[in-house]
């Protein structure tokens, strides 16, 4: 953190100023108006990402001042939140110092000292959004929302539901604005009030412009107008937005669009104003005496944002000083293995971290790995009697391959509960008669002995493990849907090849390595997706695991790696597997093809797994109140797969709460520290990539991905009301696409409380082994990676691989970082440790 | 073995009250009060259905209390128990005492942790002493609780604006409901001359000797008790509220507006069965107004996209089947049906969560693009006529707006010219002129004197309209209200010589009430300034305690059982006469608008998103 100048960069809007005479544009406000909607898809393809995307064109801290003062979000923790952690010490004083010594200079040290810890700040003033159309209220004393939103909503469900309603939207495959328009035209009713706004949907003048002439009359007003009307129900016009973008996100495709939405809507505005007052209103800038501020006009820098600013970064370098501390702290020296007794390869997943300090706490001879848990291989995958292919690597790729699930032995269970005929006049009759009462008895064994059902979601249930893959391809023409049924020798050879070097395995192999994909399992969570693995689309990493072991084990696939210098002997078998991070449970699959002297060892291994799970489920108890942490680790595993199957469980794990770094390099470099959980691991040796080709790949992934979720936990936790979905007890599932509270909410995207309340919303710290000098010419060669480096998304700390001296990433270059704590607590054992409170636990080492 | 009836109703008031004095970070005792009272409950529920079903099931009445007594009237509380009480002892206790277990992990570190069992132990004991009632008067005592208890559940969230905005509205049906009980007990006491028990009312010769001579009351009883009953069951044309009350956490959604709450119209239906027994036209009314929700509330269900709402609907249709039942006689079928249907939706409210993944593994093993359903086979306009009506739920909602509520809202606005001073101006004088000419009646002429107590009540009528659509003013809309209840005493003063200790006992609560919420408001007023009514404020969340105090004088101003108001108001009726039905209309009218209006007051100023805080609050829409 070098000094830099105390005045802060001038800021750009992050809307191009347009002058003010420019004509309303229709094409260009939908195309900024999606840019700045939730992109949250529909919930069973949940996948974290940057709640604020819109503004990452920003400096972080200014973007959180833009997108306070546009949006009204709550950005950053309360001032009282920040003076409370400063008491506890959880920010620390010295931090505070460097900090404002830094950015403000040391004459003003005294000045925003006082500012920080004790001057009195007012609330700050209203946002722009809304208050155009706040107007309606102020001068027509109407409340449109009132009169527009609940209809609205309600046609919109009805018309992208998957699933719910019995008797779906009659008219669907010619888009939305068309298929209300077909109803109207034919029918008795009508879902307007009066006849004006009917009859200019029948006769096709419904062009944005002319309706916004109807009802706002200034041109100059259009815009705002509309983002004011979009952002009073943001929820359903993200979805809108997602689904026009990516339509194949809905199982039961249905076209619609951002365009028809506000169409629709401001005929209804109409409509809503015609039922009221007649045709005779005048448009909204008639009454208007004064123009509201331009929302996209240039903000201006409050005092208050620029304290909590200051506040953020100590907090965060609060704990990263004391991280990186620890990275610095001499530990013991393992020497180097002779024999290893198996590798393992783990996602790079926060939830793994302490279970592979277990593993290599129970067997030292053990080596464990970090990568992102697709394990470099990208395909849709297609379940046998499925009809649909799910996709299984990182959201943004497009696989050009097909995996396929044969030979399968899973029947699914039905629960009758869930069906239709529960909700019809005559058969729900009989059905109450006889299953309301096996209800009763279901509720009773529920509460009283939790246990999976149907109705929960298992990772377990994500591929048979008996089934076979078709992962092999012999023949390029052998195509389905459009996709190549298998991976080639060669294809298979490179994506091999890719993952070990970038983890850096590509010698001493141990007879046995294993690759471990996760998921999680819950009931009655619309969030499952959220909890399972985010580098394979919000799905279990079971069939990822499996494909790159085959891969890995092909003869032929060998050949060509050793022809590249990777001798993978003879003897060495991978075995995938896959961890149930709520339940933490493993099961490996294909174990049969093991050789008899590694099946022996591999028996071996699965006591071990055993152990180590119940050691790291003893560790997350500690999170939960209604776990007592001093109780035996298998009891303790007891009680958490039961609470994963609990209906009234709201929390049956806490995902990636409490995540705050992501440390790419060897292990060595992190494996004598207990870092709670808090970190995303990648493997990565300096060595076998001296030019940074497999870091930037590393990063390029890292930044969006642990990035993402990270932001979106810290906005989640900041603006839990507005950028997260609020408390999850009452929410009413829409469509099997969205939640809502109650039956006529808006649809709310982001984290429930429950997910985030332990979160400390700190960016993401990626710690990279590496010599400063090359990873910033890794981090420059995507701009879309750079941006998020730059623009201080995420922070970055080098590690010298050989002298461990540090250095941060500030305004486009690296500086020495020297750490302000300077002893780092030792402990030899962890269990005192994490029996003795709730909270987060400071760095130590482990002796 | 009688008066065992009693610990039901003591053991949730016990644990009412005990959870309340609890301090709220106390997570563990808060539910482990609710716990045992509900577990408690349930044992000894159980162990005496068991004692009862084996010695014969006779029909136990015990009279309790009798809160008031003068000649010719009497307010007693009553406790019934025959199979009707069983089936609903059995199902509530049963219901309450999981949902509470599984409230206990699932409200977790909520905000409002010790508010939710509060409320759940409240409308428990509002439940049980609606069911366990031997007579009109003690149901209606339980019935106040339960709408009450209903309005806090729904409005749980208060901080956001749609549970207040359904909360309020709920509570106007409710208070429907709460009204038709109102007049079928004035004219039920002109009927028998006293306040008659249930027992009483099996006793055939003598209902039917009654009836026979007063067939119009009897009808008009009936027909009150089917508005109460249907209002209270989600029926036809009161349906809409049942989905909008899913508002709070699942849980005290599934249990109260899946099972219990929504049940209890069918419990009242049941409960007076030997009453309107005889009545054919009754009977066929009550079978009609059932057929008629059944049929458009599983419409309404057929088009549901979201979870709650397709539950709510598809039990309104079973509801409407139960009607048809009870109307039929087939009371032991009702029954049966009542314990599977509230079973059924409960669970089906509990793993609603669940759906998602449930029937998106379905429908990814099993999906048909478009499945045909037998609409698709009508000739498309009338196809999409029924399908846009159900999506807009025939227009259900908005119909209480059009026909009820903006009706009095139009007559409220004509009164935009009465300001504090204004009606203060006219209520003194005019009121000290009331109070003279009742002590002096002797100067009246006997055709005047006929007519005052109308006038008197119209006057009070339109103080409440008033106090109901005031856009600004809190506390003048809060004095209306206090002014209207002194008009009505008025009114009845003139109508029948009685005890001056009728209107003092109907006063007191009123005149306390009223002065404490004054005083409440004027606090609020000086700390906060503006506290207009044309929007919501939301101090609750910051003056939890003038907050608390305010809904107390709501309550004692509404007539809520913890005055004597609540006996006075019973009282008042039971001196208009029976033949008075303009009296009786206007004033029944007024106290339908009086709980509005209070219940207004507290959720415009109370309730809703924080005024002052513009972050940290959830959008509007949400």
């Amino acid at each position: 953190m070098k000094t830099q100048n105390s005045t802060f960069v001038e800021l750009d809007t992050p809307h191009e100023v347009k002058s003010k005479s420019s004509a309303f544009n229709e094409h260009e406000v939908i195309h900024e108006l999606k840019h700045y909607l939730p992109a949250q898809a529909p919930l069973k393809d949940f996948v974290h990402h940057n709640t604020l995307h819109a503004f990452q064109k920003l400096k972080f801290l200014d973007a959180l001042g833009e997108a306070s003062e546009l949006f009204g979000y709550k950005v950053l923790l309360s001032l009282d939140e920040y003076r409370t952690l400063y008491k506890s010490q959880r920010i620390r004083e010295e931090v505070i110092t460097k900090v404002i010594t830094e950015q403000k200079g040391a004459a003003a040290k005294n000045e925003w000292t006082e500012k920080l810890l004790t001057k009195v700040y007012e609330n700050a003033a209203t946002p722009r959004i809304g208050s155009l159309r706040s107007n309606w209220k102020r001068h027509y004393q109407v409340d449109l929302d009132s009169l527009v939103h609940p209809i609205l909503f309600r046609i919109l469900c009805s018309y992208l539901d998957q699933g719910i309603s019995m008797w779906n939207f009659p008219v669907w495959h010619k888009g939305f604005l068309p298929s209300v328009k077909e109803m109207e035209r034919n029918s008795f009713t009508s879902f307007f009030r009066t006849k004006r706004a009917k009859n200019l949907l029948l006769n096709g003048n419904y062009a944005i412009n002319d309706l916004l002439k109807i009802l706002i009359g200034d041109e100059s007003l259009y815009e705002q107008y509309l983002f004011d009307q979009q952002f009073a129900h943001p929820g359903w016009s993200g979805m809108v937005s997602t689904i026009e973008n990516q339509p194949e996100t809905l199982l039961d495709q249905k076209k619609i669009s951002l365009h028809d939405l506000i169409t629709f809507e401001l005929l209804l505005e109409i409509d809503a104003l015609d039922s009221q007052f007649g045709q005779n209103w005048s448009p909204l800038n008639h009454k208007l005496k004064d123009k509201p501020v331009e929302l996209f006009s240039k903000v201006h820098k409050s005092e208050l944002h620029e304290v909590l600013s200051l506040w953020q970064q100590a907090f965060e370098w609060s704990y990263y000083d004391e991280v990186l501390a620890g990275i610095q702290a001499p530990t013991k020296k393992e020497k180097e293995l002779d024999e290893k007794s198996f590798q393992a390869m783990f996602c790079i997943d926060d939830r793994e971290c302490s279970l592979r300090r277990y593993l290599e706490k129970f067997d030292p001879t053990c080596e464990t790995f970090g990568t992102p848990g697709f394990f470099g291989v990208e395909f849709f995958f297609r379940p046998e009697h499925g009809k649909f292919h799910t996709k299984l690597c990182p959201a943004p790729v497009t696989p050009k391959f097909l995996i396929k699930e044969v030979g399968t032995r899973n029947k699914r269970k039905k629960d009758i509960h869930f069906t239709k005929p529960t909700h019809s006049l005559f058969r729900g009759w009989l059905i109450t008669h006889t299953l309301g009462f096996w209800s009763a008895l279901r509720l009773f064994i529920n509460i009283f002995k939790p246990s999976m059902s149907p109705a929960a979601a298992s990772s377990f249930r994500h591929m048979d493990k008996y089934a076979q893959l078709t992962i092999e391809n012999k023949n390029p023409g052998h195509r389905e849907h459009d996709l190549q049924v298998g991976f080639t020798i060669d294809e298979m050879a490179i994506r091999v090849e890719g993952l070990l070097k970038s983890i850096g395995l590509v010698k001493d192999f141990a007879p046995i390595v294993y690759v471990v994909g996760h998921g999680s399992s819950s009931v009655n969570n619309p969030h499952y997706a959220a909890y399972d693995c985010g580098a394979c689309s919000g799905r279990a990493g079971s069939v990822n695991a499996r494909v790159i072991c085959f891969m890995a084990n092909h003869p032929k696939v060998r050949e060509i790696l050793a022809g590249k210098g990777i001798v993978i002997p003879e003897q060495t078998q991978f075995v995938g597997g896959l961890h149930d991070t709520t339940r933490d449970e493993i099961v490996f699959f294909d174990e049969d093809s093991l050789s008899d002297k590694n099946k022996n060892s591999h028996v071996k291994h699965e006591e071990l797994f055993a152990k180590v799970l119940d050691y790291n489920s003893k560790e997350r108890s500690r999170r939960f109140e209604s776990i007592d942490t001093k109780l035996s680790p298998a009891k303790i595993h007891d009680k958490i797969r039961r609470r994963s199957v609990s209906l009234f469980e709201p929390r049956p794990e806490l995902n990636h709460a409490t995540n705050a770094l992501c440390v790419v390099g060897r292990r060595e470099l992190s494996k004598g520290l207990f870092l709670d959980r808090r970190s995303f691991m990648n493997s990565f040796n300096y060595k076998v990539d001296p030019e940074g080709q497999y870091l930037f790949n590393i990063l390029k992934a890292a930044a969006p991905v642990c990035g993402g979720i990270n932001l979106e936990y810290f906005f989640s936790r900041v603006d839990n009301q507005k950028l997260g979905a609020g408390t999850k007890l009452p929410h009413n599932v829409m469509g099997l696409f969205g939640v809502a509270n109650g039956i006529d909410g808006d649809l709310r995207p982001g984290l429930p409380s429950q997910m985030i309340e332990v979160h400390d919303p700190v960016r993401l710290l990626i710690i990279v082994e590496h010599f400063p000098d090359i990873v910033l010419r890794t981090i420059q060669k995507a701009p879309e990676t750079y941006e998020w480096f730059i623009n201080e998304w995420v922070n970055l700390v080098t590690v010298n691989p050989e002298t461990r001296e540090l250095s941060v990433f500030k305004e486009g270059a690296f500086h020495p970082y020297e750490t302000l704590q300077k002893t780092v607590k030792a402990i030899a054992d962890v269990a005192p440790l994490i029996e003795s409170h709730q909270q987060n636990i400071p760095v130590h080492v482990l002796s | 073995m009688t008066s065992i009836l009693n610990f039901f109703i003591l053991l949730p008031f016990i644990g009412y009250i005990v959870s309340l004095l609890i301090p709220a970070k106390q997570e563990t005792f808060i539910s482990r009060v609710a716990f045992f009272t509900t577990g408690l409950h349930l044992a000894v529920a159980i162990g005496f259905l068991g004692w009862w079903l084996f010695n014969g099931h006779a029909t136990l009445n015990i009279k309790d209390i009798a809160l008031f007594q003068s000649p010719g009237y009497e307010f007693f509380v009553d406790f019934y128990f025959d199979k009707i009480t069983a089936m609903y002892l059995f199902v509530g206790s049963f219901l309450t005492f999981l949902v509470t277990i599984y409230s206990r992990a699932y409200l977790h570190r909520e905000a409002g942790y010790k508010r939710f069992f509060n409320t759940v132990l409240f409308f428990y004991l509002g439940y049980n002493i609606v069911i366990f009632s031997g007579n009109l008067e003690t149901l209606f005592i339980g019935w106040e609780i339960l709408g009450i208890a209903s309005f806090l559940l729904i409005a749980f969230y208060r901080d956001r604006y749609l549970p207040v905005k359904n909360a309020v509205k709920i509570f106007s049906i409710y208070r429907i409901a709460d009204i038709g009980i109102i007049l079928a007990m004035w004219l039920s006491h002109h009927l028998w001359h006293e306040n008659i028990t249930y027992l009483k009312l099996n006793n055939y010769t003598l209902v039917d000797a009654q009836l026979q001579t007063h067939s119009l009351v009897g009808v008009f009883i009936s027909l009150m008790i089917l508005i109460s009953a249907a209002a209270k069951s989600a029926q036809f044309p009161f349906s809409s509220w049942l989905p909008r009350a899913m508002e709070g956490p699942t849980p005290s959604s599934a249990i109260f507006y899946g099972s219990l709450s929504v049940h209890l119209g069918v419990f009242l239906l049941l409960r007076t069965f030997p009453f309107w027994e005889h009545q054919l036209s009754v009977r066929i009314l009550i079978g009609v107004v059932g057929l008629i929700t059944s049929i458009i509330a599983t419409g309404i269900a057929r088009v549901q996209s979201s979870v709650k709402s397709q539950i709510a609907y598809a039990s309104i249709a079973q509801i409407g089947l139960i009607f048809i039942e009870v109307a039929a006689g087939l009371e032991t079928l009702a029954l049966f049906h009542f314990a599977g249907n509230a079973f059924l939706r409960t669970y089906q409210l509990l793993v609603s969560p669940s759906v998602v993944s449930y029937l998106i593994r379905e429908q990814f093993y099993n999906f048909v693009p478009r499945e045909h359903t037998f609409e698709d086979s009508l000739p498309k306009k009338i196809e999409y006529t029924f399908y846009m009506l159900c999506l807009k739920e025939w227009n259900l909602d908005s119909f209480m707006y059009r026909y009820l509520w903006n009706p009095l809202k139009w007559a409220g606005k004509k009164l935009g010219f009465l300001t504090l001073q204004r009606a203060l101006f006219f209520f003194i004088p005019a009121y000290l002129l009331g109070v003279f000419f009742l002590y002096n009646e002797e100067v009246l002429p006997a055709s005047i004197h006929e007519q005052l107590p109308i006038v008197f009540a119209l006057i009070g009528l339109i103080m409440v309209l008033k106090s109901f659509t005031e856009r600004k003013r809190a506390r003048l809309s809060w004095s209306l209200v206090i002014m209207n209840h002194f008009w009505v005493a008025l009114a009845v003063s003139f109508n029948e010589h009685f005890s001056y200790n009728h209107t003092v006992l109907y006063l007191s609560g009123i005149t306390i009430a009223g002065v404490v919420g004054f005083i409440c408001l004027r606090t609020l007023k000086t700390l906060e300034g503006s506290i207009g009514l044309d929007q919501f404020h939301g101090h609750s969340y910051k003056h939890r305690g003038i907050a608390l105090i305010f809904l107390l004088a709501c309550l004692g101003l509404s007539g809520f059982p913890i005055t004597p108001t609540f006996i006075g108001e019973d009282l008042i009726f039971s001196h208009i006469h029976e033949d008075q039905a303009l009296l009786a209309l206007f004033i029944s009218l007024s106290f339908i608008i009086d709980g509005l209006a209070i219940i207004r007051i507290y959720a415009r100023v109370f309730l809703g998103p924080h005024v002052k805080s513009i972050y940290e609050m959830a959008y509007r829409s949400s």
